[in-house]
């Protein structure tokens, strides 16, 4: 057999393994951190790998293929599954023909997220089952069991990893790709497929039948393993918490479940009557512990470990052997480093005007959600993908004229197409006085630029249709579109306060590319400098945010003979010469390095 | 081979090369025979955020995190951030200081002072000590992008692996006329 060893993340791995499983269809909205999954699965030759719209799309889409008697994968992270979950709680009625696995990213800790959902509710609530790799090799392995299990039990299989899993490396022995036993083609089933009252009716208590197939096959299933050691202290566990088990207490015993649901009850009886203390370890909620509990089994699990936030092998050591508090290696409180919008950003300018008119800004979900760091310090709210305009609306029809004028919505081009469309729709139809700035930077970027609808391009690189905003804008009925150039200052504030005034719908589409893409640039490249001698501290560039533009403490006067503080300084490695700082600068003392 | 496995924490900067750095260690300690991991999270890390990322290799690795406290090798490629993961350190670590300072944004506000002394609690801390001069070292070397393949040599000269095994996976991961660079950037990182 052609067998490789190569260091892979979980993310690469899955893609490795939906690859090896023969997956034809495979689609994805990008979310922290499930992204790579469909960028590896790209640079694959054979299956159809696509950025969906949304997440509910691509998990559409998946089951159409798989309906279709082909594999399928949907990708998404933990909150995509919220958008997705109407879709899947009915697939799991119709089942499938090809194989469809949902993948999804979890991501305790909130590393790039707005909260630390725990998924594995998803499987019990939607009745699917969920299978949790622990490390890059399992997660290949795993993703193909799914696809095995998923035309086995006719179900879709959903696969969940957490950030760690996603984002750590090890290696991975690959294989060559096999050829699926369901051969694609129409087959009509009606019943089956067509979830009318009737025959959803019929479905149900097959679908009941099958958890607990699952149920028994779960006691047999060889991920779910017991790895005898000492039995003082017996671990349940999955996931990444096994490996921060195993390193810290490996001569305890473990019951390492490969399927967090259905569990194998007579597995988990018989592992616990063997043991003299049974603990779970699981990162976020209690989902095999108080399954375990309503066994009647005693057992140890978020009374040692939190409840809150990623587990790490510290966390989990001190659980497992009581230990006190580590006392803390003193040090001075340091200056903390957040993640902050790129120098010569499209973003900027545009926060820069909302907080210096004082707006209350409802926000989204993308690097413009950056905008609520100071000293931008212009996002009101954010919630989730395409809530700006809801937000904005409420309050509009809540306050009327108090909130006109001084309410605005901001969101990307990519979050406009994931979910903000049928917000626009909703303010022109029920004649809200909103008005919505839409940052299209033609990319989806907090993710590291993926294409969407408006890009002109597939997730393949293939040239396709671009969608133009205005005109989607003006068709969903908003009269008044304009589009400005963000790195215009005045242009934009003139702008931005006319339209927050109408008393009606407006849409401002602030275009110009992230500074990062490849393909387009707006910038000119060219750093700017600080003409010392003009400089008077007033710190009106600072204000920007940029981290391009640094504060150089120095007491005494300017050439003009103006007392100040301390100058601005520009780095020349960082500025790209956006020209904003020169914009701000009401004493010129910032220009292009040839003095101009 | 060791048969304990070793922590190695990288500390820094997004933007800094981390990342790459790291995964050339990963085929590194595969190539020479070591089960290895290592784990970063990326997404709002590279908007200029701090990034730390965890390598450890040995006969058999379960965790891809370092527990606190028990870094061995220690390898800051700024200055601030190293500050801000001491509690990682084992009592006797290793530590490899490149010494360049990039100020966050409460700096560069001057609302805030960058820590002094770096250098002096770093070297007080460390069992071995280095400090390194990654940037001008790369500048030497023909481009400041190199800075974090130098750091990488000076890694080398601390470890027991042979050199090609190095310069074989630096060599994989540049376009072929990158390739000259980063050798002598590894090299000048391994001399100093």
């Amino acid at each position: 057999m052609n067998e490789e060893r190569t260091v892979l993340s979980g993310n690469e791995a899955i893609a490795r393994g939906a690859y090896e499983s023969g997956v034809k269809v495979a689609a994805a909205y990008p979310g922290t951190p499930s992204t790579e999954i469909l960028e590896s699965l790209g640079a694959y030759a054979g299956p159809h790998v696509e950025w969906s719209p949304n997440e509910k799309v691509a998990l559409e889409t998946a089951m159409g293929a798989a309906f279709g008697g082909a594999r399928a994968l949907a990708v998404m992270k933990h909150v995509g599954v919220n958008v997705a979950a109407d879709p899947l709680f009915t697939l799991s009625y119709t089942g499938v023909r090809g194989g469809l696995v949902l993948v999804t990213a979890d991501d305790p800790e909130m590393h790039s997220s707005q909260n630390e959902q725990d998924n594995r509710h998803y499987a019990r609530f939607a009745k699917v089952p969920m299978l949790e790799p622990s490390d890059s090799q399992e997660a290949k392995e795993f993703t193909k069991m799914a696809f095995e299990l998923s035309e086995k039990f006719d179900t879709p299989v959903m696969l969940r990893t957490t950030t760690r899993v996603s984002h750590s490396k090890s290696i991975v022995r690959t294989a060559e790709p096999t050829v699926p036993p369901v051969k694609p083609g129409l087959v009509k089933d009606p019943v089956k497929l067509v979830m009318l009252p009737a025959n959803a009716r019929k479905r149900h208590p097959v679908v009941e039948k099958r958890m607990e197939d699952l149920a028994r096959f779960a006691e047999t299933f060889p991920e779910n393993r017991v790895e005898w050691g000492e039995k003082k202290v017996g671990i349940i566990t999955s996931g990444i918490s096994y490996e921060y088990a195993k390193e810290v207490m490996p001569e305890a015993s473990f019951l390492k479940l490969g399927m967090v649901y259905p569990l194998p009850r007579e597995m988990i009886r018989s592992f616990a009557s063997q043991v003299e203390k049974l603990y779970v370890v699981e990162e976020l909620d209690p989902f095999i512990e108080e399954q375990v509990r309503a066994m009647g089994l005693a057992v140890e699990g978020k009374s040692a470990f939190p409840l809150v936030g990623e587990l790490n092998p510290f966390l989990v050591e001190k659980g497992l052997k009581n230990l006190p508090p580590a006392a803390q290696e003193a040090g001075p409180k340091l200056p903390a480093r957040p993640p902050i919008m790129c120098p010569g950003c499209p973003h900027r300018g545009i926060f820069s005007i909302l907080n210096k008119m004082k707006l209350f800004v409802t926000g989204d979900i993308g690097c413009y959600t950056l905008g609520f760091l100071p000293p931008l310090s212009a996002i009101d709210t954010c919630v989730c993908m395409g809530a700006s305009i809801g937000h904005a609306m409420g309050l509009d029809k809540a306050l009327g004229e108090e909130a006109l004028g001084k309410v605005v919505a901001v969101i990307g081009d990519s979050t406009f197409f994931h979910s903000g469309i049928t917000g626009l729709l909703n303010v022109v139809y029920n004649r809200g006085a909103v008005t919505v700035i839409i940052l299209d930077n033609h990319t989806t970027a907090m993710t590291g630029r993926q294409d969407h609808p408006g890009t002109g391009c597939t997730l393949k690189g293939e040239e396709t249709f671009e969608v133009d905003l205005a005109k989607l804008a003006k068709a969903l009925g908003v009269r008044h579109v304009r589009t400005v150039n963000p790195y215009d200052l005045a242009a934009v504030e003139r702008v931005i306060k006319k339209e927050v005034q109408r008393p009606e719908p407006s849409v401002i589409i602030s275009r110009a590319p992230c500074v990062l893409s490849r393909r387009e640039k707006a910038v000119s490249g060219k750093p700017l400098a600080v003409d010392s001698d003009l400089c008077t501290g007033c710190r009106s560039c600072l204000r920007l945010g940029c981290p391009a533009v640094a504060w150089v403490k120095e007491e005494g006067t300017n050439a003009r003979g103006k007392k100040r503080k301390g100058r601005a300084a520009i780095d020349e490695f960082l500025c790209n010469g956006c020209t904003l700082c020169a914009q701000v600068c009401k004493f010129g003392a910032i220009k292009g390095n040839d003095g101009k | 081979m060791e048969n304990r496995v070793t922590n190695i924490l990288l500390v820094g900067v997004g933007g800094q090369g981390i990342i790459l750095a790291s995964e050339i260690m990963a085929d590194v300690f595969m190539e020479a025979g070591y089960d290895v991991k290592k784990s970063e999270v990326h997404g709002m890390a590279q908007r200029g955020g701090s990034v730390s990322t965890h390598v450890r290799f040995g006969p058999k690795v379960y965790s891809p995190l370092i527990k606190e406290g028990e870094a061995d090798i220690f390898v800051a490629f700024e200055e601030l951030e190293a500050l801000r993961y001491l509690s990682y350190l084992s009592p006797h670590p290793t530590i490899l200081l490149n010494e360049q300072r990039l100020n966050p944004p409460g700096v560069s506000l001057g609302n805030e002072d960058y820590p002094a002394d770096v250098k002096a609690v770093l070297s007080r801390r460390a069992k071995t000590f280095k400090n390194i001069l990654a940037r001008d070292l790369a500048v030497r070397a023909g481009d400041v992008r190199a800075a974090n393949v130098v750091l990488l040599g000076a890694l080398h000269s601390i470890l027991s692996i042979p050199e090609k095994v190095w310069t074989d996976h630096i060599l994989k991961r540049f376009p072929p006329q990158a390739g000259p660079v980063n050798l002598e950037a590894f090299r000048l990182g391994k001399a100093s």
